[in-house]
């Protein structure tokens, strides 16, 4: 057992952990933050995906003990004060999910996406989720929900 | 508002899901998200083999791990039966050997369970399974469903000779065997509807937890049906009253069809919440459900289509072999029968058309209904013989659809072959506007004019048409299901207005809570917010075969819309007695019961509902509340069609395949919400199209899936898919009071073949006439290098 | 889905983690981006009892660009993929790093790892090549460096000996007159490569003038494609030369072969990319 100490949606957790424990399993079997889903074994599908000190990461692809220290951000951390993040707000208006499994992965990847090109042609979207599976929307309305948020984003930007 | 003042009506509108803020912020509740207190975690020992004898399994060195509670066998658990057979094949000799909850002596597939290992923890469970040893003797193993019915073939089950599940016919031989006798035209081909994983990005898995003192359990499973998977489990399983199980279908991560069937890890986690008087919990891992999880498709076929000179389709004669895999998963052989046979022949009126199906066991997973189920398989052999039909007498393939169409006036249409008539349709006004979309006539000198300079273009047309809100019982009865399809529905309308609507289907995606609410505050005039809907646990919702077959809407929804009619009418005799007027005179309209020609005397179904609930002053004779159960097992099934065109280019050097354009024109009568519409056509032609390029699911000879990861088995990505452009028709179907057909599976059903006669398109100058699927760059590259 | 136990050590010098390796021998795998070590692990193809995690040494990590390239071992794809200077001195290594996995694999798979790893369907095998770089280790002997041509022995095999540690990677910077790309076949679902292409030219007075290829993917490892060099040196390098010398592409390698690519179309698929690397690479040299 290791111990470490981990900062999630600002809040900070310190656990034994076993140094094979994989962080989505941290998450969602320890903290309880089960909004991280799990959908392979292989590290394709992104349902997984989480920010790590900012950065987007497959957390069934990430051991525990390697957060040591970091700030973790999951879906959950993702809106601010009950206001959703645009990208949330995104793929509810522009119907960007139907099971929803896929969504939270989805979702803190497109994050990471925006933060890098903050206005992505439909292609670099198509592109830029290409760690991320869907099996329902035929990503149409998701590229559309992306969209979206740069939109929104850029036009609070331009406000500010 | 005022009595004549309309309120806005929501059918019809683009409401964004009320499902959503709970799924974006991650507090969806999906299987793998429920704890239970003192929870116990299961692994399972799968076996390397296709087919063996399990000469011995020992579990000591599992056992003595610490946190390793139980190991069992298959042995353990002889006194459950197997998964119920509740779809066999019509009118002929079914040998339905389903799966056990754990294999007994024999394995059939790689992957089937022969321990189960159940411990403090999922990690400890995964090491204890490792540790335990079995040791098997191999048998020869066959996966290709043709020569598993082949003399001499290994024999996988003793119950079912040669391994044929059932041999099952359509339609009329001699008349299509004279057809293509004496026929101008007569065009053949060998069709294979490769093997597909539905891949739900959610895998399945059961929870059980068990009560020594009442004797009753409840069981969280990822399941498309959960009150099916309760008859099932008691009457046929575990041989118990249903009352002694409660089935909760949390939030469903996809289903796809693969979370329709009676699995055996219910049974087993039941069996073993019961055993060890804790709660147990089952999630398979992804290679695990790419394994023993049902798959979808596998049909060899030998198809011919007759024809004329000038594009007349005279005959039809199909011979399919379908895999059933190892084991009889739960409908496993209605979906190559019913749901593919007797639509054959499509959208064209063909006059002799005959089909026989030899459904057989392999040693490889299960095969079930995926998405479209028998429809897919039917409209892709249906549209690829036309094309190939066109190409070979030269005319324009969309001439040769229209000279076939079945006419709007021939509906309700019977095509011969034991289906219920098409409901409705017009189908060339779905392929012009298509057409038209895509600028066909353009394109095609377009297309001439890159030949020219070494680019190849091509156009493909589907032209579909698909049965759709699968139900009249006693239909269905005849063909070979074991039970009836009616939905229900329970709509009460509480003392302060609100409205709460239980249903027996199962929205795993598809809208529902959204798409029901629309209907009931439209039809009761009540705010859209005063809708509650309900639905996923047995206990609490009326009883339901599931969602599947597209069938929600058309089939659950009428039962809903039933019984707010019922409440209405109740409302009214109630407000002719409050309001002291003759009921004859009394209106329902916009939420209030008013008396005709005096508007401003009225009652709102709010007043309404709590004078029925206080029951202060009823008229004599009414019961308290406005509370009504329907029960809708409807007439027919609805038939939505359409046509779908796409155009792609393929790199001659390579062999791939860019999609350019993809348009949709889908018919599924009239439209609750648009955007849920429009998604589901979306993700129906991701998966119909992902089949035509990328997917297909691979066994070696031994039975070895090669396929058994996301690493092998190509799921698109969203660079792999185009952007979709979707138009509708509106034809409303007559079969139910809303108008409705279905839309789940239509994109599925439409796009596999469009894609494929655009390749082949595109390929007509390398003399290129048919290709199977997945049209992966190496077979076009083979296909145009004559290899 | 489930790693095997095993002990943790995340050394925070390379002195530290090259003691550690050493202490623990065969038994001990080096953690890097994890991306796939960690894969096969859940899948328990790999069991290592004892992983010891560079991603705290600092040393390791890093791009610098002058007139030498250097890259630290543990320097991740996203550092890679968004480095100006880095993209200009070698246009083939920015094209195949925005080809690997997806932007989650790139945020943590490192270039030591990859190369590590050798992974034959891998891309960065080819590139190294093409480019002549030096692979640097450190070992239980001290430092060494390992020409990319010498390093991949075998598949999944290179010359690093036991107790080794990729430190970084250098080659020299383009300079006038010189080009590189990758062009690649992805393999459908994980986007590995079916068939890379990595060329290098150098153009002089409208001749070319040196020229290195090498292609990954198609066989057990990745390999240099002499005779598809030689056959375009002194050429002009119009489309035409290079055809006829992207014909060589693949004579005398082993092909693999399974459900996605078969030998044979492998192999013709080494010509189709290996002209398309060149024609690239040709177009950024003039
Ligand atoms: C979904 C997915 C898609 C991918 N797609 C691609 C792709 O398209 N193209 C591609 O090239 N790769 C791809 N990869 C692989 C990815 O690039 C890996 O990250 C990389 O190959 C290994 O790097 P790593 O840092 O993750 O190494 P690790 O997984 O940490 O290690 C790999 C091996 O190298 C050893 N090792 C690591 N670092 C060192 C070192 N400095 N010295 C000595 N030994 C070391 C380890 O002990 C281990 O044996 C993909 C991976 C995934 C999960
Ligand atoms: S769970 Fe699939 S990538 Fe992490
Ligand atoms: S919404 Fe179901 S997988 Fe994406």
């Amino acid at each position: 057992m290791t111990t470490i100490t981990v900062t999630v949606n600002g809040v900070r957790y310190t656990s034994e952990v076993e140094p094979r424990l994989l962080l989505v399993h941290y998450l969602r079997e320890h903290l309880n933050l089960t909004g991280t889903h799990i959908g392979c074994d292989t590290s394709q599908c992104g349902a997984c995906v989480v920010h790590i000190n900012g950065v987007s990461v497959k957390s069934c692809t990430t051991l525990a003990v390697q957060c040591d220290g970091a700030e973790i951000t999951t879906i959950e951390g993702l809106a601010h004060n009950g206001q959703l993040h645009p990208l949330q707000e995104g793929f509810w208006e522009k119907h960007g999910l139907q099971c929803g499994f896929c969504t939270p992965g989805m979702i803190m990847a497109a994050a990471d996406l925006l933060k890098r090109n903050p206005n992505p042609t439909d292609e670099e979207i198509r592109h830029g989720l290409e760690g991320n599976l869907c099996r329902c929307t035929g990503y149409e309305n998701i590229v559309r929900a992306v969209r979206y948020a740069a939109e929104k984003m850029a036009a609070t930007q331009a406000a500010d | 508002m005022t009595a004549t003042e309309l309120k806005e009506r929501l059918v019809g509108r683009a409401l964004k899901r009320r499902e959503d803020p709970k799924l974006i912020t991650g507090h969806g509740n999906y299987l793998d998200d429920i704890k239970l207190p003192g929870m116990l975690h299961i692994a399972l020992v799968r076996s390397p083999h296709a087919h063996a004898k399990i000469v011995s399994i020992d579990a000591s060195k599992a056992l003595a791990m610490p946190g390793v509670v139980a190991v069992f066998t298959g042995k353990d658990m002889l006194d459950i039966n197997p998964m119920p057979a509740a779809w066999q094949a019509a009118g002929v000799k079914n040998y339905p050997v389903p799966p056990r909850a754990l294999a007994v002596d024999k394995v059939a597939l790689v992957g089937d369970p022969v321990a189960m290992v159940v411990a403090e923890d999922r990690y400890t469970a995964r090491d204890a399974a490792d540790a335990v040893e079995v040791e098997y003797e191999p048998l020869p193993a066959v996966v290709d469903a043709r020569k598993a019915v082949e003399p001499g073939a290994p024999q996988i089950h003793e119950a079912a000779p040669n391994n044929i599940v059932f041999e099952w016919e359509c339609g009329n031989k001699a008349a299509a065997d004279a057809a293509i006798a004496s026929a101008e035209v007569v065009v053949k081909e060998e069709i294979i509807n490769q093997r597909l994983i539905p891949t739900p990005m959610e895998t399945r898995g059961s929870i059980a937890r068990y009560d020594a003192l009442t004797g009753e359990w409840t069981v969280w499973m990822t399941s498309q049906a959960p009150h099916v998977h309760r008859l099932l489990l008691t009457a046929f399983v575990f041989g118990v009253p249903e009352t002694k199980l409660r089935c909760i279908a949390p939030n469903v991560g996809g289903g796809f069809g693969q979370k329709i069937f009676c699995y055996n890890d219910m049974a087993f986690t039941m069996w073993a919440a019961r055993k060890l008087g804790r709660p147990v919990k089952f999630v398979e891992d992804r290679s695990e459900n790419y394994k023993y999880s049902t798959h979808g498709r596998d049909h060899i076929t030998e198809a011919e289509l007759a024809g004329t000179r000038d594009g007349k389709i005279t005959g039809l004669r199909v011979k399919t072999w379908a895999n059933i895999g190892a084991y009889f998963s739960t409908v496993a052989a209605g979906i190559p029968t019913t749901l593919y046979g007797r639509i054959i022949t499509g959208v064209y009126k063909i006059p002799a058309a005959y089909v026989h199906v030899t459904g057989a066991y392999t040693n490889t997973a299960m095969v079930d209904a995926y998405r479209g189920a028998g429809r897919p398989e039917a409209s892709y052999l249906i549209e690829r013989m036309v094309d190939r039909f066109a190409a070979e007498i030269g005319m324009d393939p969309a001439e040769v659809r229209r000279k076939n169409f079945i006419q709007p006036e021939d509906f309700p249409y019977d095509n011969g072959l034991g289906l219920l008539p098409y409901d409705s349709g017009n189908y060339e006004p779905a392929l012009n506007k298509a057409l038209e979309i895509a600028g066909y006539a353009e394109f095609r000198k377009q297309q001439a004019e890159l030949r020219q300079q070494g680019r190849y273009l091509g156009i493909g047309i589907s032209s579909y048409v698909e049965i759709c809100g699968i139900a009249p019982s006693a239909w269905m009865g005849g063909q070979g299901w074991g039970a009836g399809l009616w939905e229900s529905a329970n709509v009460r309308v509480h003392l302060t207005g609100k409205v709460v609507v239980t249903t027996g289907s199962l929205p795993h995606g598809q809208g529902l809570e959204t798409t029901f609410a629309q209907i009931v505050a439209d039809e009761l005039g009540v705010p859209y917010e005063d809708v509650e809907v309900q639905w996923g646990d047995t206990q609490g919702t009326p009883f339901g075969y599931g969602t599947y077959g597209s069938r929600s809407l058309a089939v659950g929804g009428v039962a809903i819309k039933r019984s707010v009619d019922k409440i209405k009418e109740k409302a009214r005799k109630l407000a002719a007695h409050l309001l002291e007027a003759n009921e004859a005179d009394i209106v329902f309209e916009n939420g209030r019961a008013y008396v005709k020609g005096s508007p401003d005397k009225g009652k709102t179904i709010g007043e309404l509902a709590a004078a029925a609930a206080v029951a202060y002053n009823l008229p004599p004779g009414m019961e308290p509340f406005l509370d009504e159960t329907s029960y809708y097992d409807p007439p027919n099934c609805t038939f939505p069609f359409g046509t779908h065109v796409c155009i792609v280019e393929v790199d001659p050097e390579t062999g791939h395949v860019k999609l350019l354009r993809y348009i949709a024109v889908d018919d599924c009568g009239n439209q609750i919400n648009p955007l849920i519409v429009e998604g589901q056509i979306h993700g129906g032609i991701a998966q119909g199209l992902a089949q035509a390029l990328y997917e297909g699911a691979v066994y070696d000879e031994d039975g070895q899936l090669l396929t058994g990861t996301l690493m092998d088995y190509a799921v698109p990505t969203a660079a792999m898919v185009p952007h979709i452009e979707t138009d509708y028709t509106v034809t409303p179907s007559p079969v139910n009071p809303l108008g409705v057909k279905g839309a789940g599976e239509a994109g599925t059903i439409a796009s596999a073949q469009c894609v494929m006669n655009a390749i082949i398109d595109a390929l007509a100058p390398f003399g290129v006439k048919h290709l199977q699927m997945p049209a992966t760059p190496e077979r076009i590259w083979k296909a145009i290098h004559g290899k | 889905m489930i790693p095997a136990p095993f002990d943790y050590y995340a050394p925070t010098s390379l002195a530290e983690a090259l003691t550690l390796l050493q202490q623990h021998g065969d038994d001990a795998k080096i953690l890097a981006g994890g991306h796939s070590l960690l894969p096969a692990m859940k899948l328990r193809l790999a069991a290592p009892s004892v992983l010891i995690d560079i991603n705290r040494v600092a040393e390791l990590r890093g791009i610098k660009v002058n007139g030498t390239v250097e890259i630290g071992a543990m320097t991740t794809w996203s550092a890679i993929e968004h480095h100006a200077a880095l993209a200009k001195a070698c246009p083939a290594m920015a094209d195949a790093v925005g080809l690997i996995g997806d932007i989650q694999v790139r945020n943590r798979g490192t270039i030591g790892g990859s190369l590590a790893h050798a992974d034959p369907a891998a891309d960065m095998p080819a590139v190294v090549l093409a480019v002549d770089a030096q692979i640097h280790v450190e070992g239980p002997n001290g430092p060494r460096a390992i020409a990319a041509a010498d390093f991949f022995t075998d598949m999944l095999s290179t010359a690093l000996e036991p107790g080794e540690i990729i430190t970084a990677i250098t080659f020299t910077s383009h300079g006038p007159g010189e080009g590189s790309a990758y062009a690649k076949f992805p393999h459908p679902a994980s986007r590995y490569a079916i068939v890379g292409a990595a060329a290098y030219v150098k153009m002089e007075n409208g001749q070319v003038t040196a020229c290195r290829v090498a292609i990954t993917g198609a066989g057990p490892k990745a390999e240099r494609q002499t005779a598809v060099e030689q056959a375009l040196i002194g050429t002009d390098g119009s489309a035409d030369a290079v055809a006829a010398a992207a014909a060589h592409a693949g004579e005398g390698m082993e092909m693999l072969g399974d459900i996605h690519a078969s030998e044979e179309y492998r192999r013709a698929m080494c010509k189709v990319y290996a002209k398309r690397a060149l024609l690239k690479a040709i177009e950024r040299a003039r």
